[in-house]
């Protein structure tokens, strides 16, 4: 796990909350296109909201194995550390 | 889980297509009267939705080089361009295109789609990055798949936000390709150019433009969006495609940098295919002449084009953000689209039916590509059938 992990998932989960609507619940394990009922466009929109939010940039290559909440957490912590 | 599980879908959707007549993605067309009229499923059709910005396929000079070269060459070159497939030809279309250009060298590919492909993967690779406009063409996507190369997508026509990810990327600009389009494909708005040339100069990387839809449209002499924005001697790699205004198929790039002429040897969809057909190549010259002095089909071109972006508007339909010779109606569903597209057809009006994700957002299109050679009254026919057809899309009010 990388540094600064829990931080990114603390603020990524803020995020998506606001994106998904109050009354959906997800964890760190939920896919983001089949359970959290984005489709692939609002996906790739979300993707660049959380660039913005964290200053960072996620190349397309990373996001082909970015499924669940947590797999975009950690991608993000990956991305931070190397700066 | 068997190989073909994944086809389940699309074999539902296209059985559904089927039942409502013939297949919209692949239309019938039995015979071609003209740029703009053809026989289509046993109907006389006007065609509104072909990508024959400049009206030229059946242009003399254009018939007659494919002709004269056919009976010289033959029909095929059966090679590559790096064993035996470069003929004069080739290379004397090379020669002109950099000269119409001003550029010192030109790379002719076999199609559009691999000219991006391969121009992308011969330029980048492991260790590079390609920061690409959202709304890019398929052929960008793939290459950027082939090369390997780190990809990040901008906003679309967003340069404040390229200029912040060229930011972030620190000195690795010094490996970076932006690449955007002239013309976009689907709803036909235009790059900010200059805009986008200032970030360029001001933090670092190289910059390709595919004018696969502003060659011949865009500019004094038809060079594209490079010419009209007045940046040509900023933009490193200029992209283009035989199979629009040049009425042929076939691809290129120009550029002034030296390294142009390496990427042949290094890029495969270059060398692992066929060169295109000595009667293509001819006719792709005839009509380079043709698009070159063609100033006053580029009016008539605009001129329809603007009258029928116009009149849709005012009929409330939802557009693409500024005229253009693309013009896609935005529809927000895809029943309503497949439902308008046939009713257009019923009308006698063949135009292109778009579905997400080939389609920018979430929306369905409705797209239709005006002619040089379309006449008043063919456009006037178009506007007539949108007009008899608006209460179809009760969604799609202009916003």
């Amino acid at each position: 796990m990388h540094p600064g992990y829990d931080e990114v998932l603390v603020r990524l989960k803020d995020h998506l909350q606001k994106v998904a609507g109050k009354g959906k619940q997800f964890s760190d394990d939920t896919d983001l296109v089949s359970q959290l009922g984005l489709d692939s466009v609002k996906v790739l929109d979300l993707i660049m909201e959380v660039e913005d939010e964290f200053d960072i940039s996620i190349p397309m290559n990373v996001l082909t194995e970015v499924h669940t909440v947590r797999d975009l957490a950690e991608a993000i912590a990956q991305l931070r550390s190397r700066h | 889980m068997s190989l073909f599980n994944k086809f389940d879908q699309l074999a539902r959707d296209r059985a559904a297509l089927l039942s409502s007549g013939f297949d919209p993605f692949g239309a019938p067309i039995e015979q071609v009267f003209s740029p703009t009229e053809a026989l289509i499923n046993g109907r006389r059709i006007i065609l509104a939705g072909t990508n024959n910005y400049l009206g030229l396929s059946f242009a003399p000079e254009c018939l007659s080089a494919a002709h004269e070269a056919l009976d010289r060459e033959g029909t095929g070159t059966t090679g590559s361009r790096m064993a035996n497939g470069s003929f004069s030809g080739h290379r004397a279309l090379e020669r002109e295109l950099a000269e119409f250009y001003g550029c010192r060298s030109c790379i002719v590919f076999t199609t559009g789609y691999q000219a991006n492909l391969g121009m992308i993967s011969g330029l980048t690779g492991p260790g590079d990055v390609l920061m690409i406009d959202a709304d890019c063409h398929a052929s960008i996507y793939d290459g950027c798949k082939l090369s390997g190369a780190e990809v990040i997508r901008f906003r679309h026509n967003d340069a404040a936000d390229l200029k912040k990810r060229m930011r972030r990327l620190g000195e690795r600009v010094s490996s970076t390709l932006i690449i955007v389009e002239g013309i976009y494909s689907m709803l036909g708005d235009r790059a900010p150019l200059a805009d986008i040339v200032a970030v360029k100069q001001e933090i670092g990387g190289y910059l390709q433009i595919d004018e696969a839809h502003s060659l011949g449209v865009l500019g004094e002499t038809g060079q594209g969006l490079i010419e009209e924005a007045g940046v040509g001697d900023q933009v490193d790699f200029v992209v283009g495609t035989f199979s629009k205004s040049l009425v042929g198929i076939g691809g290129f790039c120009v550029s002034n940098l030296p390294e142009l002429d390496l990427v042949r040897y290094v890029s495969r969809p270059y060398v692992f295919t066929a060169s295109p057909s000595p009667s293509v190549i001819a006719s792709t010259r005839a009509a380079l002449k043709l698009v070159r002095d063609g100033r006053h089909l580029r009016e008539r071109l605009w001129r329809s084009a603007r009258r029928m972006y116009r009149r849709l508007a005012d009929l409330g339909y939802r557009l693409g953000p500024e005229p253009s010779p693309v013009i896609a109606v935005m529809v927000d569903t895809r029943e309503q689209a497949l439902a308008f597209w046939y009713g257009l057809f019923e009308h006698g009006i063949y135009v292109n039916l778009v579905f997400p994700p080939a389609a920018p957002g979430d929306k369905s299109l409705v797209r239709c590509s005006v002619s040089a050679a379309h006449t008043d009254q063919q456009i006037d026919h178009i506007c007539e059938a949108f007009a008899a057809l608006r209460p179809m899309v009760t969604s799609a009010t202009a916003s």
